[in-house]
């Protein structure tokens, strides 16, 4: 049974059209990387999956919600489908276990103890319980983006989208979000990383999606879809990252 | 000729309470209409923000003098005769809460877009973005620019004596005509503006420590 349903989808902007019809079926459980060039529609993807983008046809289906523009539906999709930002988004007024306690409570109407705890946990979980009062700005990229995640768990959602969440990070802290996210991997977390890392796509992905001109052009297993590509246009990509790396 | 003594002094300060007043009445008067305008500003609805935008552009671009005429002498010409407090407090709040709202609306849009997003991606509505999120920010950001105009009201509030107010500038000029001491009236009526207006910046300093928790500030969000 899949968690995440994509039906045609279309989104255009302006004259420019941004997805030409994708179609995904994502089970519970997996991990899918989507890689591709920028301008792809890889961010778009993710951001019309919890009705960050309106989109303009075809059909998306979270968990149960068909993703729409009315308000009520638009807040239950997203207490469903957690989202981890390139450039992070914590917000700077509030300290690292705020961050993570306020959307509970606003969202979920808990406790403002029960957050609290419940914030605690899961930055213990990310390895930052002893930075839990440190504002971010005194917080290095990786544990931003770190907080950013637990941020996102605190509505314990069943999807979680992450976009280019290792993008603006330093390389040496690249790994520890990796390894946040290989864990959440290993329990059974849903989920759809958009992603320049090659590394990070063989590493933690169960399925490799390679996003072209707005369709979903080529798919599979990493090992499989690496070693053996069948698309010209995938086969280029691959070259151009390789030499890269 | 009378010389610029204690009583002429006492004088000078029992009209600086009406600077005092004025300045208070356009601070009410002013952020109340000055919070309305600048939620019509980025409420994304295009009658609200235009209405908002036309309100602005038309107070900021009128002397603030000229106001005062308008609604003293319009109200006359309706037949509700000349009152003078009445014109004061809707000149004073039109033009005040023109200048807050748009200090404010600056105020709200200089927040990240990334900070709606994040928020709106958890889930939160537009009231509690702005509430959890957004005005928290934006409030830090408004504190120099709101007080540094808050400032200036202080010192605008002289023009109201010319429908009649007698408040600090007016008392100064009538205690010079009567001790022509220019130099000794002024000054002390300098000083009186001096002190009004400090205690507002050092406000202002406080506020922004309190508000600034998480400094150094984010150069990117």
């Amino acid at each position: 049974m899949s968690i995440v349903q994509v039906q045609s989808l279309h989104k255009r902007y302006g004259s420019q059209t941004v997805l030409d019809g994708v179609s995904l079926d994502i089970a519970a459980g997996e991990v899918v990387a989507i890689i591709g060039r920028s301008g792809s529609g890889k961010s778009t993807l993710l951001r019309c999956i919890n009705g960050l983008e309106t989109i303009d046809g075809g059909s998306i289906t979270v968990a149960g919600h068909a993703v729409s523009r009315a308000p009520k539906a638009l807040r239950a999709l997203r207490q469903d489908v957690g989202m981890v930002f390139q450039s992070f988004n914590l917000f700077p007024h509030l300290t690292a276990r705020e961050n993570v306690a306020l959307p509970q409570t606003v969202v979920l109407g808990r406790g403002k103890a029960e957050a609290q705890a419940m914030a605690q946990t899961l930055l213990d979980r990310v390895g930052l319980a002893p930075r839990a009062d440190a504002y971010p700005s005194a917080l290095s990229g990786g544990q931003q983006q770190r907080v950013a995640i637990a941020r996102a768990l605190g509505l314990e959602p069943k999807v979680l989208l992450c976009d280019e969440i290792t993008s603006a990070l330093d390389p040496e802290m690249v790994g520890e979000v990796l390894e946040v996210v290989q864990d959440l991997a290993a329990r059974r977390m849903t989920m759809l990383l958009v992603t320049h890392e090659m590394s990070f796509a063989r590493r933690a992905a169960s399925r490799v999606i390679f996003m072209h001109a707005g369709r979903v052009h080529e798919q599979g297993p990493p090992a499989e879809i690496f070693a053996r590509p069948r698309t010209p246009e995938f086969m280029q990509f691959v070259r151009a990252i390789s030499v890269r790396e | 000729m009378r010389s610029f003594g204690t009583p002429e002094f006492l004088f000078m300060l029992g009209a600086a309470r009406w600077t005092v007043a004025l300045s208070l009445i356009a601070y009410l008067g002013g952020g109340a209409l000055g919070l309305v305008l600048a939620f019509m500003r980025v409420s994304g609805n295009r009658l609200a923000n235009g209405f908002a935008r036309a309100w602005i552009l038309l107070f900021q671009c009128t002397p603030l003098l000229m106001l005062l005429f308008l609604v003293f002498f319009g109200l006359a010409l309706t037949g509700y005769g000349q009152n003078a407090y009445f014109a004061v407090t809707v000149a004073l709040s039109c033009y005040a809460g023109a200048y807050f709202g748009e200090i404010w609306r600056g105020a709200i849009e200089a927040v990240p877009q990334g900070q709606w997003q994040a928020s709106a991606a958890l889930g939160f509505t537009r009231v509690e973005q702005f509430r959890h999120v957004i005005v928290p920010q934006s409030m830090r950001i408004a504190i120099p620019p709101t007080v540094g105009f808050m400032v200036q009201v202080v010192k605008n509030t002289s023009l109201a004596s010319i429908i009649g107010f007698q408040e600090l500038t007016q008392a100064s000029q009538f205690v010079n005509n009567l001790t022509f001491q220019p130099i000794s009236v002024y000054l002390v009526a300098a000083a009186i503006y001096f002190i009004l207006c400090f205690p507002l910046t050092l406000l202002s300093r406080r506020l922004e420590k309190r508000l600034h928790v998480d400094r150094p500030s984010p150069v990117a969000a």
